[in-house]
């Protein structure tokens, strides 16, 4: 091989490479090392140059009440998709891969919200939380429950916008159950069944173990998305009330793009990335110990 | 006789959920389509109106914003199908030092994207010159660790004999990429197209972070800014606006629904 391509081989490789890596160090890594050398500095303003103060943006974090909320707020945000999101997608799966009738047709359906965009999803939804007019209080009168004003209010805004985000996400984690639900070999649960096994014990003695690798995939994914969706927040609540829904990426963005402490707003990304990494080290871990399985 | 039952109290709580989960989108079509004293008296009788898309459309630049949308999403995807296929033939097939390192390196992106970074790539954006303008979008995204891993994989299922005997036959190494790998990669090309144009169409974060004008500002900043509780804008227009920034992807996925959905489930296992 070598013999005929007058470049040497690594020569060739390298050059290959180059267009990918000159754009993935200048708009990925070159701005994750700049990320963790501006969180040593001040932000710099006007003529003001930027000062290296060392951990002070770091403990400023810890006085930082909005910052304790954001990450409150996300960890409860997770809480509220993560196991509705991923039971759900697990039950649609489930449905869509029997024999029940109109099967494509609720598949179609589970799998829409996915192809959207959260901006027109919240649109949407805006409409459905509405005080006096918007849907949920028609559909909720008569019940004797008026008058809440769900986005407004500190204690409703977060699991509002929860139970639309598992709306918007579960048909997206349908499709890995399905794909695992296809390679559950039959035969398998059609022994247990001759042996006079009910469905429900198949499903909890076979199925989801086989499922547990997609299980685990799925909650790594959902916990991720949880830290990278923040658009909704744009339109339906900017965060608030008294940052009672806002999260930590779009905090990050206000620091940036609303008060202009971008030093801070690094600091801010420092911690946001380093979970993120956190939960590709448990993704990466778990993926070793299977390894050692085979 | 008990099965029949469980069967069929299945299928109404199945029918049940799908109808949740396509409801809030049927709403927006019925809201859409009706004048504003329909909009929670769902009379099938009521009288169809396309006034909210006319309105809608009046309303918001949303002809500059489409053709805003189409430039990014279409530069990015030309852009990572050229870089993505040339760095992924050289870690497929070619021996160089420091490639595993370089592999890992570009994995980091999986991880981490562009949308997280908005704080520092906004300043070098900024130093380039390149803030409000259709490449500035595009940019961190073309270089993409996604399509490099995807083609990758594909390329070394390629058999090397194919490449050996091409290069025997005097092919030079590009020949080789475009007549053998790329033609034998065509269905990841599709997965991946669909998958990036999907993201890409419905970026929202960086492009509100990059853009300020009508010129470059996409369909999902442009909704953003029009469906803004605080624009008073009244909801069958906003829902119109909203079916005709997403019509297009939506239509797409109704009549290619397999090959959508078979594209994110390859894109997300890997």
């Amino acid at each position: 091989m070598t013999r005929i391509s007058r470049t040497p081989q690594w020569l060739y490789g390298w050059l290959l490479l180059l267009p990918s890596a000159v754009l993935l160090i200048a708009f990925t890594h070159y701005p994750i090392v700049r990320t963790l050398y501006n969180s040593f500095f001040t932000t710099p303003r006007g003529r003001i140059p930027a000062r290296f103060i060392g951990l002070e943006n770091y403990q400023a974090l810890l006085h930082d009440e909005i910052f304790l909320r954001v990450l409150v707020n996300n960890f409860l945000f997770a809480l509220g998709t993560i196991p509705a999101s991923v039971g759900l997608a697990l039950l649609m799966a489930v449905w869509v891969n029997g024999t029940l009738p109109g099967r494509a047709l609720a598949r179609t359906s589970f799998f829409t919200p996915t192809v959207l965009p959260m901006v027109a999803v919240a649109n949407i939804w805006l409409f459905f939380y509405t005080p006096q007019v918007g849907i949920l209080e028609k559909m909720l009168a008569p019940f004797g429950i008026h008058g809440v004003n769900w986005l407004g209010d500190p204690s409703t805004v977060l699991w509002c916008l929860a139970v639309m985000a598992v709306w918007k996400e579960a048909g997206f984690f349908m499709i890995f159950y399905l794909a695992a639900l296809q390679g559950v070999p039959p035969d398998l649960t059609e022994a247990a069944r001759i042996e006079g096994a009910g469905r429900w014990y198949c499903f909890r003695r076979i199925t989801w173990p086989l499922l547990m690798p997609t299980t685990i995939f799925v909650l790594l994914n959902a916990t991720i998305n949880c830290f990278k969706l923040v658009d909704h927040l744009f339109i339906m609540t900017k965060g608030g009330p008294d940052n009672a829904s806002s999260l930590l990426l779009y905090y990050i963005y206000e620091t940036a793009f609303a008060y202009w402490d971008t030093a801070y707003a690094s600091t801010l990304t420092v911690v946001l990335l380093g979970l993120l990494a956190l939960t590709a080290l448990v993704q990466f871990l778990y993926l070793e110990r299977r390894a050692h399985y085979r | 006789m008990n099965d029949r039952i469980t069967r069929i109290l299945e299928t109404l709580a199945c029918w049940t959920l799908a109808l949740l989960w396509a409801g809030p989108l049927l709403f927006a079509l019925w809201a859409a389509f009706h004048g504003q004293e329909y909009l929670t008296r769902l009379d099938p009788t009521a009288p169809l109106t396309l006034d909210n898309f006319a309105q809608a459309w009046a309303t918001a630049p949303f002809a500059r914003y489409y053709l805003n949308t189409l430039a990014y999403t279409l530069c990015t995807l030309a852009g990572q199908f050229v870089l993505c296929t040339l760095a992924a033939y050289a870690f497929a097939r070619f021996r160089f030092p420091g490639r595993d390192v370089a592999f890992m390196l570009v994995l980091v992106q999986l991880m981490i994207m562009p949308d997280q970074l908005i704080v520092e790539n906004y300043q070098i954006m900024s130093a380039l010159g390149l803030v409000d303008t259709i490449a500035g979008i595009s940019l961190p995204y073309v270089a993409s660790a996604f399509g490099i891993f995807l083609l990758r994989q594909t390329f070394k299922q390629v058999p090397v004999e194919l490449e050996e005997a091409a290069l025997v036959e005097g092919a030079s190494r590009l020949q080789v990429l475009t007549k053998v790998y790329i033609p034998l990669g065509r269905p990841t090309y599709l997965a991946y197209g669909l998958v990036s144009v999907s993201y890409h169409w419905n970026n929202f974060l960086w492009p509100i972070v990059i853009t300020n004008s009508v010129t470059t500002r996409p369909l999902t900043v442009g909704l953003a800014i029009f469906g803004a509780p605080e624009s008073g804008v009244h909801f069958p227009i906003i829902s119109a606006g909203t079916l005709i920034a997403v019509a297009p992807l939506l239509l797409a996925f109704l009549l290619f629904q397999r090959q959508f959905v078979q594209s994110f489930m390859r894109a997300g296992i890997k």
